[in-house]
């Protein structure tokens, strides 16, 4: 969602929600879209954010993904980690329920 | 613009015509404005008449006119924007104008069910739509459970009569 | 409770096979998310932070037993083994598949429910008092003309394209248990001058951005005229109100606007106009059919305080504790109104597992004439238990985390999903609402400090109801860092008000602090066993204040 995306990040990535089935997704290198934030496609700088995110777009025309945004990412000790509390709980799953999403797959980081 | 009516793809004899426009000869679709600027003129043509009415221009005004109109053009500036289903249920069941009342716009087919039970009876439908797909959304619902601009039984009518 | 009839079913069946074919051509890449987004939220189906979520609609919070074990089978077989129930006593999926949620439908319509109108510009669930048909404070029975008015928003076909979402709550008592004063319409049933039941219509309440109480737009509206008036104010509506500001479109915003003596003038003309068009017709016929289906259960002949009940009690103060607080008063001698708590301390505001809405169905069949409620506060009800059996009632429930003896205690909160789920939220709320429960964890402390309603709010959309709260409690964004701003004073009974914001907000970990400083504030001033809110409304926020910002 536009309204969540900081206009100053530097290091982005790209994130959508999966039409099948609503899962959140990430834009790879190769263009194609993982549930793990660590396959992630990372740009830095604002032009690298716009051309990444205009690489989502022919899975929006498939209908494979709705809504593609970039969000700001940070890297530490080589894993990819949201800069924000939205992003990250987007990422694992809800933080008063351990055992549900993401994070009891171990898929979330 | 393809035009639905009467369950088939018609030809529009009707041209919208912009208000800085010469009008050309035929059957014309003007604004609301223009209507209101060149009422005499337009009547004095003598050729089919019709009139376009955006979101926000309610067709009270026309009340006393609808006899010149042979359609009456409702703007449906975006598919969400709902207010042109009360302007075609006044235009039929309070002002009794019998004429065509066209949607005209966002017009998609997930709204044509409501549309012409508000007494829509043709339809510039601005997604691709085939004729089945016309009927079939038209037939969308069995039931109906409140009175509206079509006429239809409802469901208090079948269950009790009326 | 309502049944449907052969109409009832043909249109819950076309709908799903209309939906179906949207959600089938959606995944076959005809239509795109922009056209298919209105279509799926009036079908009840949201993307939210995690998934697709699906609202269902509980019509006036009534549940039966079968509905029951069908959520519950749903929640089993289509999603994470639990449910949540909302501020609009509907019911929550978190985690569905959109390719599952045509079976999914075809589930709830078998047992004669669905998710129409949940969601989506259109009129949403008519929420209702959960004590409907039991308390002895109740005058007309709200749920028949919750029903009517169900029935007649159902795919209105001029209403569904509104300038913004449209809520209406009906209450049949004078103790307004459903907020009606917090509507876009709240009707309150009452007695008309020839002794049958007619209608004061309040129009222009809402929370969210701008919260405003509703006017008093119609007064004493006649069974005849009811709907041809529900029609009036929606034509209004839907042809003035604003469109070009997502802010600024609800139906509060044009009863502010235009003032309330404006609306009542336009509602009357139009409506006086409507009558000449041809006016909603209600049969008399069809207002007696909807009746009987809320008559009077098949109550037994019984006394009040029977010996086993009182035994019990004195056997069992956790039951006893229970009894005290979580069962209210029905209206019939020898039954009792039994409040379920889905607020149990560490746990999550309002959520249920599949396994609990078994055990509630199970109680409901045997033990309240198959009827449940749920709660715009998040909770469940059993409206007719025969206090003879409120022992047995509560092993149950206790056995399964049902028992917690809080309801309109400091425990009992209203806590919307907020950011742990929501893609609106901008703070997670659940996990405060926790941490304030665990702190005021001891049961005679929250006896001590007696009602005190807590309502959290993740974002400005106020589905926590935090406006209402007597201490409300909205979660904001300040640069990236979750704070939490406090209102106090709220309340959505009879006596409505919004709350007021106490000062700067905190973070999350003052947040708890600041809610025990209130607290104290609260126990230092009562008098003569004031509630929390009379305090309040006795002292004002001045006190509040000092004690709050005292260290700034």
């Amino acid at each position: 969602m536009a309204q969540h995306s900081n206009k100053k990040a530097q290091v982005q990535a790209v994130t959508a929600n999966r039409v099948i089935d609503g899962i959140v997704v990430y834009l790879t290198e190769k263009a194609e879209w993982s549930e793990s934030l660590q396959d992630a496609a990372v740009a830095e700088g604002k032009e690298a954010g716009e051309t990444l995110l205009a690489r989502a777009q022919p899975a929006v025309e498939t209908q494979h993904i709705v809504d593609p945004y970039l969000f700001e990412v940070a890297q530490e000790d080589g894993k990819i980690v949201p800069a924000s509390v939205r992003e990250r709980i987007r990422m694992a799953g809800p933080t008063v329920r351990l055992d549900l999403g993401k994070q009891a797959e171990g898929n979330a980081a | 613009m393809p035009l639905i009516k009467d369950g088939a793809f018609v030809e529009d004899r009707f041209t919208y015509v912009e208000d800085d426009a010469p009008l050309p000869e035929g059957a014309v679709i003007v604004s609301f404005t223009r209507w209101q600027d060149e009422k005499d003129a337009l009547i004095a043509r003598g050729t089919p008449l019709g009139v376009k009415l955006l979101s926000g221009e309610e067709p009270a005004p026309l009340k006393g006119d609808l006899d010149k109109f042979d359609v009456i053009a409702l703007d449906f500036p975006m598919f969400k924007n709902g207010r042109a289903y009360s302007y075609a249920r006044l235009l039929r069941s309070r002002y009794g104008y019998k004429g065509e009342v066209r949607a005209t716009g966002d017009v998609l087919r997930d709204q044509l069910f409501f549309m012409a039970r508000c007494g829509f009876d043709a339809f510039e439908v601005s997604q691709r739509i085939t004729l089945d797909a016309f009927k079939e959304a038209l037939g969308e619902m069995s039931v109906v459970y409140q009175p509206a601009s079509d006429g239809r039984k409802t469901v208090l009518e079948a269950r009790h009569g009326g | 409770m309502y049944r449907y009839d052969e109409f009832d079913h043909a249109l819950v069946q076309d709908r799903v096979k209309q939906f179906s074919g949207q959600v089938a051509r959606r995944l076959a890449g005809e239509i795109t998310e922009d056209e298919f987004k209105p279509l799926r939220l009036m079908n009840g189906v949201y993307l939210q932070l995690h998934a697709y979520m699906l609202r269902v609609a509980v019509p006036y919070g009534m549940v039966s037993s079968r509905q029951m074990r069908m959520l519950a089978h749903i929640a089993r077989k289509y999603d994470k083994g639990y449910g949540h129930f909302t501020t609009r006593q509907n019911i929550q999926y978190n985690w569905p598949a959109l390719k599952d949620i045509p079976a999914i439908l075809d589930d709830l319509a078998s047992v004669e429910m669905h998710a129409l109108q949940t969601s989506g510009n259109c009129i949403r669930n008519v929420t209702s008092d959960q004590f409907a048909g039991a308390a002895s404070d109740e005058v007309e029975d709200p749920r028949i003309w919750s029903e009517i008015i169900r029935q007649w928003s159902t795919l209105h076909p001029e209403f569904s394209y509104l300038p913004r979402k449209f809520k209406f709550a009906v209450t049949g008592s004078p103790k307004d248990r459903a907020a009606i004063r917090v509507h876009d319409i709240g009707i309150e049933v009452v007695t008309g001058d020839d002794g049958r039941a007619a209608f004061d219509v309040y129009v222009g309440g809402g929370q969210g951005r701008t919260p405003m109480v509703g006017k008093l737009i119609g007064k004493s509206i006649s069974q005849e005229n009811l709907l041809t008036y529900l029609e009036a104010v929606m034509r209004v509506y839907n042809m003035h109100g604003r469109r070009d500001h997502l802010f600024k479109s609800r139906i509060k915003i044009l009863v502010h606007t235009i003032g309330a003596d404006e609306m009542r003038r336009q509602v009357e003309e139009e409506f006086a106009a409507m009558e000449k068009d041809g006016p909603v017709v209600l049969p008399q016929a069809e207002i007696d059919r909807i009746s009987a289906y809320f008559a009077a259960p098949a109550y037994e002949k019984l006394e009040d305080g029977p010996a086993e009940l009182e035994a019990a009690k004195k056997e069992n103060s956790s039951f006893a504790r229970w009894v005290k607080q979580n069962v209210a008063a029905h209206k019939v001698p020898g039954y009792a109104i039994a409040n379920i708590s889905l607020k149990p301390i560490g746990g999550v505001a309002g959520d249920a597992t599949a396994e609990q809405m078994d055990v509630v169905a199970d109680l409901a069949e045997t033990y309240s004439f198959d009827e449940v409620r749920v709660t715009h506060e998040q909770n469940l009800v059993l409206a007719h238990v025969a206090q003879k059996d409120l022992y047995t009632v509560w092993q149950q429930l206790e056995a399964n985390g049902m028992a917690t003896p809080n309801l309109g205690l400091i425990t009992d909160q209203i806590v919307c999903p907020g950011l742990d789920y929501c893609a609106l939220a901008n703070a997670r709320s659940i996990p405060i609402g926790q941490a304030i429960a665990q702190k005021f964890e001891d049961l005679d402390r929250q006896h001590d400090i007696g009602e005190l309603k807590i309502k959290i709010s993740g974002c400005i959309n106020a589905c926590g109801h935090h406006h209402v709260g007597h201490i409300g409690i909205l979660g904001v964004d300040k640069k990236g860092t979750e704070f939490y701003q406090i209102s106090l004073g709220g309340s959505s009974d009879e006596n409505t008000s919004l709350g007021d914001i106490v000062g700067p907000a905190f973070t999350e970990d003052k947040i708890v602090g600041a809610v025990e400083n209130i607290v104290e504030t609260y126990l230092g001033e009562r008098q003569n066993g004031e509630r929390f809110l009379d305090t309040y409304r006795r002292i004002g926020i001045k006190p509040f204040k000092e004690k709050l910002y005292a260290a700034d």
